[in-house]
C-alpha cells in the first residue's frame, strides 16, 4: 500500500504516440529504447542482467515482479544493460531466504529507470499487433514537449550493441580437474553459459568479441563457444568475417542465440527481424532429428532464415513449434552446431542442458583425433 | 503419430458419487475425455454410478451404464460391450483402481482390451509406498526420509540420521492417536514409548518433520514420444501439513526464484519421465523455506482436482490433451484450442494470478472438528483470477459465499489479540486466513504471525496491504484515486462506502481481460474472461469483433459445490447453455467453480470467471448488454440475484422475481396456498427464543425449526421438547441475525417430490418420486424412488392436481420443484422451489425427458404442446430408478451420522432395475453398502421406534443374523419373541457397544436416537465408531427396513441385468 500512496508518476511514450501513465520506481529521468516484452514468470533478475537486452526497455507480462527479491548469486552479468524496465506491480516486501534486496533498490543501484502500475497486457497486445516499437520512459510529464520526444524516440536505434557489452580483456576461469579448454567468444555472454561449461570440466577462456582466428589458434582450445548477445546480428560484419576463419580451424564450435545467428551469417545464410521476437521461458522447440519437443528459454528479436542456409553447408536441426522459425543448425561443412534458444537457461527451463554434453562429446572426439 | 488405428471402441470409467476428495472435477475430466474421443469418431462406452453428471448424458457417449462401480459390474460391461480399450486415468482414484484391478487379474488381456493412459507398472510405482520410494531413489529425487521401527532405541538411532524434529506415527491407531512431533531425543523417547505401547503391532514410523515447508505442486504432461511439459505450478498459502485440497492455493507459484522453480520443474519432468506416464500427472513437493532442500510428497499419475484447477487457471485443457495422448497423439500434434495457433507442447504463461479458496461444510456441521490436516474436508472450491494477489483474494472470498465481502469476520474482530493468538496456536482451522487478517488489523506483526503459522511472509504482507487499504479508506476524503485503488484491490462499491463512510465519488465498471494461455504473446480467440480495473475491455472488443447479430443470454452458475448445492446445478446450467446455443442465442456463462464443465471455456459462447454478487454481475451485464438472463438453473446462488436483477430492470427469463419471492416469503406463500385450497403443516414465524417455545407448545411436539431462506436444510432441526427448541434457537440466531425462524408442525408421513415444467398454461410432471424415509429426513438424504411405489391413485391424482394449481398460481415459466408429505391419507405441501432441483438430472435420465432443454425453450416462448408434451403426469416407464445418497462421514470427524432434516450427503448414486428391490440393490451397492448376508446386527433405537423395529429385527433374525441391542431395545425385542443379546451402553463399562463394534462381529448397525449432534452422546459415539470400522450404519428405520427387504429378496448383483440408459 505504501507503494501506491508514496509513488510519483512516470510515463511510457510509444513511437506511435500512445502514452501510458503509471508510477515511477528505480531512478528518475528519461530513457529511450526498443520496447519489448518477456513472458517469463520467474527469472526477472536474470532478465535484468542478461546483456542481450542491451538498448531495450523490457516489459514483464507477469504482473507481480520482485516477489523473491534480488540476490548476489543469480546475476547473469555484472550489471544490467536494459534501458528501462516496466512491470505491473513490484514487491516491496520480497520473501525468499536468498533475497538481499528489493528490486527497486536494485534498479536504483544500477541506475535504471523503471515504470510500474500500467496495464502491461494492453502494452503487450500493442507490441504484438504493431511489432516491437521504440519508446521512452520518463518521469517528467511528456505532454509539454511531446513532439520533440516523439521524434527522438522515432530516431532511436540499437547500435554498436556487441561492442557495448563485450569484455575487453581475456579472462580465464579454471574449475578443479579441468578436462577441456574452451574459448568463449563474448558477445555479451550470460554467466550461466560459462558455468554450464565449467560444471562439465571445461576451463573457460573468455575472449573479446573481436578475437581473431589466429588469436584463438594460439590458445589451442578443445572447443569454441559462441555466446549470446544483443542487437542486429548483421551489423557485426568484422565478427562475421572472423567467424568464417575461426570455423576453418576445425575446432568444435557451439553457438547460442546471437552466436547462432552470427555463425549462420558467416556461413552465408540470412537473418531477419521478427515482428515482436521470442522472449520467455515457454517456447517449444522441435528437434528435427529426434522428433522430440523441448521447452526452452528464449530472448531474441532476430532469427536465421532457415531456407537461406546452403544445404551443402548444414541443415536446420531445430524449429520453433509455434511459428516454425529456425531454432538450430547442424553444420556439415564445419565442426559446429548452434541453437537460437538458451540451453544454459537461467532463467528458464533446463530441458536442453544436454546440448552442453553434446559439445563436450564433440570435444572428446576432437581431442582423440588430435 | 496420429490416432492409433487399433482403437475403435473405448470404455471410460467415471469416478462415481461425489464425496469429499473426489468431486465434480472428474465429471469435467470425464466429459472432456468423452468429447475428445467422440470427436475422433470413436465409439464410447461409459460407466458411472453418478446420475447427476454431465458425462452420463446421452450426448456424451454411445452406451451409458449408470451402474455400480464395482469390479464385477465393470467386467460385465466389458463382456456386453466388448470395447477394445479402456481409459483409466480420467475417473479419479476410483477409475484408476478399477482399471488396475482389471489389468492385474489378466481380465483385460483375456478379453483383448488395451489399457490406455497408464500401465500397471506406472501406477504401482506411483502408488505403492516402497516402490515409489525406490523409484525416486533411483532417479535421485528425495522423498521424506522415514523408517518403521519397533523399539525406542531404533527410533533414537534413526532420528540421529535424519535430524530433529521428527514425527512419530504409530501404526494402526486411528486418527494418529499416540503420535506427535519430537524436537529432541528426550521428547522422542517419551512419544515413541507411548506410541509403541498404543500400536497394536508395536510399530511406529519415524519421519522427518517437514511441517512449515512450502508446499508446491506442478501439473505435468507427457506423451508417448517422451515429450514433457509443465502446465502450471501452484503454491499453497498454507505450508505443508494442511491437505492441498483444504489449502488456499495460488497459481503460479509466487515465492520461488527461478532457480527454485526450475529445480522443482525439472524434478517433475524427471518423475513423469521415469514413471512413463502418458497423459497428465500431478507432482507435489515440499520445499524447505530456508534452503534448496526439497522432498517429493506425492505423485498422482492421472488427472486430479489439481489438474482441473490448473486447466482453468491457465486455459490449458489437461483432460482433453491427456485423452488425445492416450489414443495416440503427441503433444506437438495437438493444437492449443485457446490460440488456435500454438501447440499443446508449449507451457502456458500467465499474466494474472489465480487463487483457489476451499469451501467447507462447517456451517452445516456445527459440531464437526474444524481442524485441518492430512485428511481433506472441503466439499468444493472457488477460483478467482486477478491482476494482483489482493484482487484475486477479495474475489475468492466473495465467491465462497461465506456472508462476508472482505477478509473481516465479525467473530474475529470481537476477539482480543491474546484470544486470537491463543486460538491460532492450537492448530489450523478453516477460517485461519480471516483470523490472520484480524490479527494484522489489530497491529500484530507479520513476524509474530509467521512464527506461529509458518505462512510465508509474502502472503502475510499481501494481507497487510488489504489491511492498510482499509485503514486508508477509513481516513480522509474518498478521492477518485483512492476509489480506483480500492477497486483494483478487489473491493465492491458497497464495501468501499461502508469502510469509508462516504459515497463513492464515481462508479467504474470492471473491464475484462482474456485468459489466453500465452500472456498476450499470441492472438487468441478464446472467449474466457475475468474482470479487473484497467483501461482496455477485451470482452467488449471480442463481442464487437464476433458480432453475429444474435441475442445474448447470460446463465448464472451455482458457485462452489457444497452440501445441498452440488453438481446437479452444473448439469442444469450446462444444459441450458447448450439449448440456448441450439436456439440461436449467444449463451454466456458466469460462474466461479473451477471443478466443473460449466467453466470450460468452450461450453458457452463466452465464459466470465468471476464472483456472483450483484455488483460483479452488474459489471458483466454492462459489458454484455444481454437480451436476458437465466437464474433458474444456478441453485440458490443464482436465485439470490433475482431481486437485484429485477430491480435494475434486467430481463429475467422464465419465472419472475415476484413469483420466486411468493414461494420463498412465508406470508405470501401461505396466502397462495389458501387461494389454491392446498393444505400445509401448520406453522408460524418467530424471532425470539421465548416466542419459539410458546409457538412450539401450541403446535404440539414434534416441531420443525428452520431459518427462513434455507439451503439444503441448513440449520434445520426437529425438536421434541422445549429444551431442544432453546438449544437450537441459540445456534440458529448466532448464525443468522435478524432472520426470522419458521416453526412448523412436524408430520411424520411419506415424503413425495415432484419436478414439473410449466409454460404458464400447461404443465408436465415427468415423474413422481417417493422417498423411502418418511418426512423428517432431508429430501437430499433420502432414498428416492421413481416411480412412486406406494401411493394410491387418489393420492397421485391429488399430487398432480396440486402441482397444476401451484405452477399456474405461481406463474411458473420453466421448472418447479415441489415437496409433499402424505400424512394419514392427506397430501400437504412442504416446500415449493420455482427453480431447478437436485433431482432434475436423474429424473431426466430415467424418463428420457430433457427437462432443462424443454424448460429453456419454454422461457423463449415455446409451449409444451408445441414440443409434443401433454399436460399432466407423463406415463411411467418400464424401469424403477432408485437414487441413494452418499455421505462423506469418514472424512468429517465428530459429525453425527444420524439423518435428519439437515442435509448431510455429498453425492448420490442411481440404481436402475425392473423391480424396486433390484433397483435398490444396485443403488445400495453403488453407494458402497457391503450387503453381507450373515453376521451380527446391533440395534439401538429410540423408544418411539421400538415397536416398528420388531418386524425389521424379525427379518434379520429369520435370515440368520445374530441380533444385539442395548438394554431397552433388547428387552423390547425379546418381549416380542425375537432373540436378542443385550449389550452394555458405553457408560455401563466394558464390554459395551463400542467393544462389540470393535470386535468385528457386527455387519449392520441400526441406530436412532431422540437426540444427536453432540459428539459426547453415546449414540453419536456408536455411530462414529461404526463409520471408523466401516460398519454399515443405518440411522432411519425405513432405510433399515428397505435394506432388510433387499436382503430378503435373496437377489445379488449377478441376478440383475445391467441397463444401457441410451436404450431406455
Amino acid at each position: 500500500m505504501a507503494l501506491i500512496k508514496d509513488s510519483s508518476p512516470a510515463w511510457l511514450v510509444l513511437a506511435d504516440g500512445q502514452v501510458f501513465r503509471g508510477r515511477s520506481f528505480g531512478v528518475k529521468g528519461t530513457v529511450i529504447g526498443e520496447v519489448v516484452f518477456t513472458t517469463g514468470m520467474t527469472g526477472y533478475q536474470e532478465t535484468l542482467t542478461d546483456p542481450s537486452y542491451f538498448g531495450q526497455i523490457v516489459t514483464q507480462t507477469f504482473p507481480l515482479i520482485g516477489n523473491y527479491g534480488v540476490n548476489s548469486q543469480d546475476f547473469e552479468s555484472a550489471q544490467s544493460y536494459v534501458s528501462g524496465y516496466i512491470v505491473r506491480e513490484w514487491c516491496n516486501a520480497p520473501s525468499n531466504f536468498r533475497s538481499e534486496d528489493s528490486i527497486d533498490h536494485f534498479l536504483k543501484r544500477l541506475n535504471i529507470i523503471g515504470l510500474w502500475g500500467i496495464d502491461t497486457r494492453r502494452l503487450t497486445r500493442t507490441l504484438r499487433e504493431a511489432g516491437v516499437m521504440n519508446g521512452a520512459i520518463t518521469t517528467e510529464d511528456p505532454a509539454a514537449n511531446m513532439d520533440s520526444l516523439l521524434s527522438e524516440i522515432r530516431a532511436y536505434a540499437v547500435r554498436n550493441a556487441v561492442a557495448s557489452v563485450t569484455g575487453t580483456e581475456v579472462r580465464t576461469y579454471t574449475p578443479e580437474n579441468a578436462k577441456y579448454r574452451v574459448v568463449l567468444l563474448d558477445f555479451g555472454y550470460k554467466r550461466y553459459i560459462r558455468k554450464s561449461l565449467m560444471n562439465r570440466g571445461c576451463e573457460v577462456i573468455v575472449v573479446p568479441a573481436n578475437t581473431t582466428a589466429e588469436e584463438i589458434r594460439e590458445i589451442a582450445p578443445d572447443g569454441i563457444m559462441l555466446s549470446n548477445g544483443p542487437g542486429d546480428p548483421a551489423e557485426n560484419t568484422q565478427i562475421i568475417e572472423n567467424l568464417r576463419e575461426i570455423a576453418k580451424l576445425g575446432i568444435p564450435m557451439f553457438g547460442i542465440c546471437l552466436g547462432h545467428q552470427l555463425m549462420a551469417l558467416a556461413m552465408g545464410a540470412k537473418t531477419e527481424k521478427l515482428k515482436y521476437g521470442h522472449r520467455g521461458a515457454n517456447q517449444p522447440v522441435i528437434d528435427l532429428v529426434s522428433g522430440k519437443t523441448y521447452v526452452t528459454s528464449q530472448n531474441h528479436g532476430y532469427a536465421v532464415v532457415g531456407e537461406s542456409l546452403d544445404t551443402a553447408v548444414g541443415a536446420v536441426s531445430h524449429n520453433n513449434a509455434n511459428d516454425k522459425t529456425c531454432e538450430g543448425i547442424r553444420y556439415t561443412a564445419v565442426n559446429c552446431f548452434t541453437v537460437q534458444f538458451h540451453p544454459e537457461a537461467h532463467g528458464g527451463p533446463l530441458d536442453t542442458a544436454y546440448l552442453f554434453d553434446d559439445f563436450t562429446s564433440r570435444m572428446d572426439a576432437y581431442k582423440e583425433e588430435k | 503419430m496420429p490416432l492409433r488405428s487399433d482403437i475403435k471402441k473405448v470404455l471410460v470409467i467415471g469416478s462415481g458419487p461425489i464425496v469429499i476428495g473426489q468431486a465434480a472435477e472428474f465429471d469435467y475430466a470425464g466429459a472432456q475425455a468423452c468429447r475428445a474421443l467422440k470427436q475422433e469418431g470413436l465409439e464410447v462406452v461409459l460407466i458411472n454410478s453418478n446420475p447427476a453428471t454431465i458425462m452420463t448424458d446421452k450426448a456424451m457417449a454411445d452406451h451409458i451404464y449408470i451402474e455400480p462401480l464395482t469390479l464385477d459390474t465393470v467386467k460385465r460391461v466389458i463382456e456386453i460391450e466388448k470395447p477394445d480399450s479402456v481409459l483409466s486415468t480420467l475417473g479419479g482414484q476410483t477409475g484408476l483402481t478399477l482399471s488396475m484391478q482389471l489389468a492385474a487379474e489378466g481380465f483385460l488381456d483375456s478379453h483383448n482390451v488395451k489399457l490406455l493412459g497408464a500401465d500397471p507398472e506406472t501406477i504401482h510405482k506411483a502408488e505403492d509406498r516402497q516402490a515409489f520410494k525406490d523409484t525416486m531413489e533411483k532417479i535421485g529425487e528425495p522423498c521424506i526420509p522415514s523408517k518403521v521401527v519397533e523399539t525406542v532405541e531404533d527410533a533414537v538411532e534413526f532420528a540421529k540420521v535424519i535430524d530433529y524434529p521428527v514425527i512419530v506415527r504409530p501404526a494402526f491407531t486411528l486418527g494418529g492417536t499416540g503420535g506427535g512431533i519430537a524436537n529432541n531425543e528426550e521428547e522422542l523417547r517419551d512419544i515413541s514409548t507411548n506410541g509403541l505401547r498404543l500400536s497394536p503391532i508395536t510399530q511406529v514410523l519415524i519421519e522427518k518433520c517437514i511441517s512449515g515447508w512450502k508446499e508446491i505442486e506442478f501439473e505435468v504432461i507427457r506423451d508417448r514420444k517422451g515429450n514433457v511439459i509443465t502446465v502450471c505450478s501452484m503454491e499453497n498459502f498454507d505450508p505443508v501439513g494442511v491437505h492441498t485440497g483444504d489449502s488456499i492455493v495460488i497459481a503460479p507459484a509466487v515465492t520461488l526464484s527461478d532457480r527454485e522453480y526450475q529445480m522443482l520443474r525439472t524434478a517433475s519432468l524427471n518423475i513423469i519421465s521415469e514413471l512413463k506416464v502418458e497423459g497428465g500427472c500431478n507432482c507435489q513437493f515440499a520445499l524447505h523455506p530456508e534452503s534448496m532442500e526439497y522432498a517429493v510428497i506425492e505423485v498422482n499419475p492421472r488427472v486430479s482436482r489439481s489438474s482441473a484447477l490448473a486447466s482453468k487457471a491457465t486455459g490449458y485443457p489437461i483432460a482433453k490433451v491427456a485423452t488425445r495422448i492416450a489414443i495416440g497423439y503427441t503433444l506437438d500434434e495437438i493444437i492449443n484450442a485457446v490460440t488456435g495457433k500454438t501447440y499443446a507442447c508449449f507451457e502456458p504463461a500467465l499474466d494474472y494470478v489465480v487463487i483457489k479458496f476451499p469451501k467447507w461444510a462447517f456451517d452445516k456441521f456445527v459440531y464437526a472438528k474444524r481442524t485441518l490436516g492430512t485428511q481433506m474436508k472441503a466439499t468444493g472450491e472457488v477460483m478467482a483470477i486477478g491482476t494482483s494477489f489482493e484482487q484475486a483474494m477479495m474475489k475468492a472470498v466473495r465467491s465462497t459465499e461465506l456472508g462476508v465481502d472482505s477478509m473481516n469476520m465479525k467473530k474475529f474482530e470481537e476477539m482480543s489479540v491474546e484470544e486470537l493468538l491463543g486460538h491460532l496456536k492450537k492448530g489450523v482451522e478453516d477460517e485461519r486466513s480471516f483470523e490472520v487478517f484480524a490479527l494484522l488489523k489489530k497491529g500484530v506483526s507479520i513476524e509474530k504471525i509467521h512464527e506461529i503459522t509458518l505462512i510465508d511472509e509474502w502472503f502475510l504482507d499481501k494481507l497487510l496491504n488489504l489491511v492498510e487499504l482499509e485503514q486508508w479508506l477509513a481516513e480522509g476524503e474518498l478521492t477518485e484515486d483512492k476509489y480506483l485503488t480500492a477497486k483494483q484491490y478487489g473491493y465492491l462499491d458497497s464495501t468501499i462506502e461502508r469502510m469509508s463512510g462516504q459515497k463513492c465519488p464515481t462508479h467504474r465498471h470492471a473491464v475484462y481481460k482474456m485468459v489466453d494461455t500465452c500472456a498476450g504473446e499470441f492472438k487468441a480467440e478464446t472467449p474466457y474472461f475475468y474482470s479487473t480495473y484497467d483501461e482496455e475491455n477485451e470482452a467488449r472488443q471480442f463481442i464487437d469483433r464476433t458480432e453475429k447479430g444474435k441475442k445474448k443470454v447470460i446463465v448464472f452458475g451455482s458457485g462452489p459445490i457444497r452440501i445441498g448445492q452440488g453438481i446437479e446445478f452444473v448439469y442444469c446450467s450446462v444444459h441450458c447453455v447448450w439449448t440456448l446455443k441450439e436456439l440461436g442465442y449467444e449463451a454466456v456463462i458466469c460462474n466461479n467453480n473451477p471443478e466443473t464443465v460449466s467453466t470450460d471455456f468452450d461450453t458457452g459462447d463466452r465464459l466470465y470467471f468471476d464472483p456472483l454478487t450483484p455488483e460483479d454481475v452488474d459489471n458483466i451485464i454492462a459489458t454484455e448488454q444481454p437480451y436476458g438472463v437465466v437464474v433458474q438453473f444456478g441453485g440458490q446462488t443464482a436465485i439470490k440475484l433475482t431481486r437485484h436483477l429485477a430491480d435494475s430492470g434486467v430481463n429475467i427469463l422464465g419465472t419472475s422475481a415476484d413469483s420466486i419471492d411468493a414461494a420463498e416469503d412465508r406470508e405470501r406463500f401461505d396466502e397462495l396456498l389458501e387461494q389454491c385450497g392446498i393444505p400445509r403443516p401448520e406453522g408460524f414465524t418467530v424471532m425470539t427464543t421465548e416466542e419459539a417455545v410458546k409457538v412450539a407448545d401450541k403446535l404440539g411436539y414434534p416441531v420443525l425449526l428452520r431459518p427462513s431462506y434455507v439451503l439444503g436444510g441448513q440449520n434445520m432441526i426437529i425438536a421434541h421438547s422445549d429444551q431442544d427448541v432453546v438449544e437450537y434457537m441459540d445456534i440458529i440466531t448466532s448464525h443468522m441475525i435478524a432472520n426470522p425462524v419458521l416453526i412448523d408442525k412436524y408430520m411424520m408421513g411419506t415424503e413425495v417430490e415432484v419436478d414439473a415444467i410449466c409454460d404458464g398454461k400447461d404443465f408436465l410432471i415427468p415423474g413422481i418420486m417417493e422417498h423411502v424415509e418418511r418426512a423428517g429426513v432431508h429430501s437430499g438424504d433420502s432414498i428416492s424412488v421413481y416411480p412412486a411405489q406406494n401411493l394410491s391413485k387418489r393420492i397421485r391424482e391429488t399430487i398432480v392436481e396440486y402441482t397444476r394449481r401451484l405452477s399456474l398460481a405461481l406463474n411458473v415459466v420453466g421448472l418447479v420443484n415441489i415437496q409433499y408429505v402424505v400424512y394419514q391419507g392427506e397430501v400437504y405441501v412442504i416446500e415449493v422451489n420455482p427453480r431447478s432441483s437436485r433431482t432434475v438430472p436423474y429424473i431426466s435420465k430415467v424418463t428420457g425427458i430433457p427437462m432443462v432443454d424443454i424448460a429453456t425453450k419454454i422461457k423463449f416462448g415455446a409451449t409444451l404442446k408445441e414440443l409434443g408434451y401433454e399436460s399432466g403426469l407423463y406415463p411411467e416407464g418400464d424401469y424403477v430408478a432408485v437414487k441413494v445418497p452418499v455421505f462423506s462421514f469418514e472424512k468429517l470427524q465428530d459429525v453425527d451420522t444420524m439423518l435428519g432434516p439437515e442435509m448431510k450427503s455429498t453425492g448420490e448414486c442411481l440404481g436402475i432395475g425392473h423391480s424396486f428391490e433390484d433397483a435398490l440393490l444396485k443403488g445400495l451397492v453403488a453407494a458402497g453398502y457391503d450387503l453381507k448376508r450373515e453376521g451380527g446386527v446391533l440395534i439401538s433405537v429410540r423408544d418411539s421406534e421400538k415397536r416398528e423395529m420388531v418386524p425389521i429385527a424379525d427379518k434379520f433374525s429369520r435370515m440368520g443374523f445374530d441380533l444385539y441391542a442395548t438394554s431397552g431395545t433388547a428387552s423390547y425385542l425379546n418381549r416380542n419373541m425375537i432373540a436378542t443379546n443385550t449389550v452394555r451402553k458405553i457408560s455401563e463399562g466394558s464390554p459395551n457397544t463400542i467393544d462389540l463394534l470393535e470386535s468385528g462381529k457386527i455387519h449392520y448397525m441400526i441406530s436412532t436416537s431422540a437426540k444427536g449432534r453432540m459428539p459426547a452422546r453415546d449414540s453419536v459415539k456408536m455411530r462414529r465408531k461404526s463409520i471408523e470400522r466401516s460398519i454399515c450404519s443405518l440411522t432411519a428405520v425405513d432405510t433399515a427396513n428397505a435394506l432388510a427387504n433387499v436382503l430378503l429378496s435373496g437377489r445379488s448383483m449377478d441376478d440383475v441385468k445391467l441397463v444401457d440408459i441410451t436404450k431406455i
